[in-house]
């Protein structure tokens, strides 16, 4: 592929896909968005302020680590972990809220609102909007809140409002409906901080720019910890796919680099049983964008299921379906097994909790770290840590409790990799 | 000249707005959306909005949300609501224009769903998730090739050149949302609206319908006084909730509809030139 042109295209899209699927009364505000945006791109100043936050208050550049345990205990490529779980609130989402709220205040509202999967979007822009003196709300699905409620706690702390979310599946598909109907009532006064690369341009390319110093910093630190500033596989986790495309943006110019993203694969390849937009889905419209989603012949848009509440979602970022056409990023999935399994293992093997999204990126690396040699190197987006997960390991551990006795090995990732579509 | 542009002069003859009921499509079933449209036929509607179900409605309010929950758990398609409308739209004698979101007919295929569409009658689309910049690729030649009337929706938010940009795109007829919100019953009228309204008119060359939480005789009778249509879906999609399979149903329905549709019969004291 050559050097890609910048996208999208001033309408919004990546080749077919993105575009401004709203209704009316948002396409006004949609333009004004973009106006404040590609300013603040260009502005020097806002660069300077939103750096010194991300810096001084979020905690970056986060840490490359070389995941040496991991590497030897799978026997093959040395694996190097982008610690994006060691940012404030736990997550990269923080990269994304702070540069969205902080272009609020340049647009005079005084109010955010934001949808939220596992809480980690939640908790980021709930902290993003108490540091820089906004009202926030966040909508969650029921199941979710259910599922994460250490994040539900840690939103209300930090004087943000919590709205269930009652509809569909009670996940994050339908508190992004309910938020869009907030936007919709109350935009005069409110921003919505869309939480990943999806919905109406210029959420697609807003999100991306603000996550992309995650892959140029790993871009810089592999070159000083490893000598190569090109790893031969990069590998990411993608629920709408915001973390994953800050990884790869760095390197898609650099064809050395093999990229792969990680999907839901949930309970198996059933309708309803998982979020594998590429193992199962459309080419369709959701939430302002066109693009891959699951859903019936009728466009009725599918449930969801994974393990995972960050990646329980029927859509994926329109640029990913078009880095797949181009064939510049591959795309897989990892079973709920398989990233419970990836869970235990890096937390025995390197002290590290990740979050069940990320244990999904860590799943791939574990299937594919020992058919590489020694000298090849995995790049590996750790993108939160996995403290709101607890529970729902524990439980899941539970309810599988006979599938296999040993936690936290190579073995029992093997069995849990075998179990795939049972 | 479409279906939906005769009743707009016919009622201008008349020197009345037009009244434009909502329900949606397979609420609580099919058969009995035969039935209800009968009613309001009967009740006095001039254009009937027929929504097609989605299981994501961002656009809409809770009362509505719940009928396309029931349809869908009723089991209705796109395909059986446009036999559907095959069935009865020259009974009915009124046009009907389909409320839907994009991705039901995207799902289809919109060059076949255009086809499909025309085949069975519909008169107009409304899209609600659809700008005219979007439906431009698709849609709007698709249906200008089988004749049918693209309806697009203009709301507070919208600036000059958007009014321009839905006044080139728009046929039939304009929706224009009467605030920034989602669909549903509200107490009162937004206080801009009269104004708004007045503005608008000017600057399209196609009849202005409003909708969006107007839902008594009252409000009706108001916007009428300014607008080329009125809409009304909430609270007829509500009675329908309230009342399920109650066999009064259809007679409830009618008389709300001659209820609401009152007001804009034709006096000659509010004769407009």
């Amino acid at each position: 592929m050559a050097r890609p042109k910048p996208l999208p295209d001033p309408e919004g899209y990546f080749g077919p896909y993105g575009g401004r699927f709203v209704p009316e009364t948002l396409m006004a505000p949609l333009a004004e968005l973009t106006r404040f945006y590609d300013k603040a791109h260009r502005s020097r100043a806002f660069k300077r302020e939103l750096t010194a936050l991300l810096n001084d208050f979020a905690g970056r550049p986060t840490p490359l680590y070389f995941a040496e345990r991991l590497s030897e205990e799978l026997g093959g490529a040395r694996i190097f972990l982008k610690r994006e779980d060691l940012l404030h609130t736990g997550a990269h989402k923080i990269n994304n809220a702070l540069g969205q709220c902080l272009l609020t205040k340049l647009m005079e509202k005084e109010r955010v609102i934001a949808e939220t999967g596992a809480g980690q979007h939640g908790v980021a822009t709930a902290t993003a909007a108490a540091a820089l003196g906004l009202t926030c709300t966040v909508y969650m699905g029921s199941e979710d809140m259910r599922r994460q409620r250490l994040n539900v706690d840690r939103m209300r702390l930090l004087g943000a409002e919590v709205v269930p979310v009652d509809a569909g599946s009670c996940t994050l598909k339908d508190a992004i409906n309910e938020a869009m109907r907030d936007w919709v009532t109350n935009v005069h006064t409110t921003h919505y901080v869309l939480g990943s690369v999806l919905g109406p341009d210029p959420f697609p390319r807003m999100v991306r720019d603000f996550h992309r110093v995650i892959g140029d910093e790993a871009r810089l630190q592999l070159k000083r910890q490893a000598g190569t500033e090109a790893p031969d596989l990069a590998v990411a986790c993608v629920g709408g796919g915001s973390n994953s495309i800050g990884l790869f943006t760095a390197f898609l110019a650099d064809l050395r680099v093999r990229m792969i993203g990680v999907e839901a694969g949930g309970r198996g390849p059933a309708r309803g049983e998982h979020a594998a937009r590429f193992g199962g889905g459309a080419l369709g419209v959701l939430h302002g964008t066109r693009t891959f989603v699951l859903q019936d012949e009728e466009g009725q848009i599918a449930t969801t299921h994974s393990v995972s509440a960050g990646l329980d979602y029927p859509a994926i970022g329109p640029e990913h379906v078009w880095l797949h056409d181009a064939g510049r990023v591959q795309y897989g999935s990892a079973t709920d097994a398989e990233a419970i399994a990836a869970f235990h293992l890096l937390a025995r093997t390197e002290g590290i909790l990740p979050a069940l999204e990320s244990a999904h990126a860590i799943a791939e690396v574990v299937k594919r770290a020992p058919r590489l040699s020694r000298r090849r190197i995995i790049l590996v987006n750790l993108s939160g840590r996995g403290d709101k997960d607890v529970e729902s390991v524990l439980a899941w551990d539970r309810e599988h409790a006979g599938d296999d006795g040993n936690h936290g090995t190579v073995e029992s990732f093997a069995a849990a990799a075998a179990r795939r579509g049972r | 000249m479409s279906a939906i542009d005769e009743v707009f002069q016919s009622c201008a003859r008349e020197g009345r707005a037009a009244f434009i009921p909502f329900i949606m499509a397979g609420d609580p079933d099919l058969g009995a959306t035969a039935t209800h449209l009968e009613a309001l036929a009967a009740g006095g509607a001039d254009i009937i909005e027929l929504g097609v179900p989605f299981s994501d409605p961002i656009a809409d309010g809770p009362v509505n949300q719940r009928a396309a929950v029931r349809a869908l758990a009723a089991g209705t398609k796109l395909s059986a609501i446009l036999q559907l409308v095959a069935r009865h739209r020259d009974k009915l004698g009124i046009p009907i224009v389909l409320f839907t979101y994009f991705n039901p007919i995207h799902a289809r295929g919109v060059e076949r769903f255009a086809e499909q569409a025309a085949a069975s009658g519909v008169d107009g689309v409304l899209c609600v998730d659809l700008p005219p910049e979007e439906g431009e690729r698709e849609l709007i030649p698709a249906m200008r090739e089988q004749g049918v009337d693209t309806i697009f929706l203009l709301a507070p938010t919208s600036t000059r050149d958007r009014v321009n940009k839905v006044a080139a795109c728009s046929s039939g007829f304009v929706y224009y949302v009467s605030r920034t919100g989602v669909t549903g019953e509200r107490a009162a009228l937004p206080p801009d609206l009269v104004r708004d309204v007045k503005k608008l008119r000017k600057r399209l060359d196609q009849p202005l319908a409003v909708g969006f939480g107007l839902s008594t005789p009252e409000q009706v009778e108001a916007v009428g006084e300014i607008a080329d249509g009125v809409v009304v879906g909430s609270a007829l999609v509500r009675l329908i909730e309230e009342k399920g399979s109650d066999p009064e149903l259809p007679a409830l329905l009618e008389d709300r509809v001659r209820e609401l549709a009152a007001p804009l019969r034709p006096r000659p004291e509010r004769r407009r030139a």
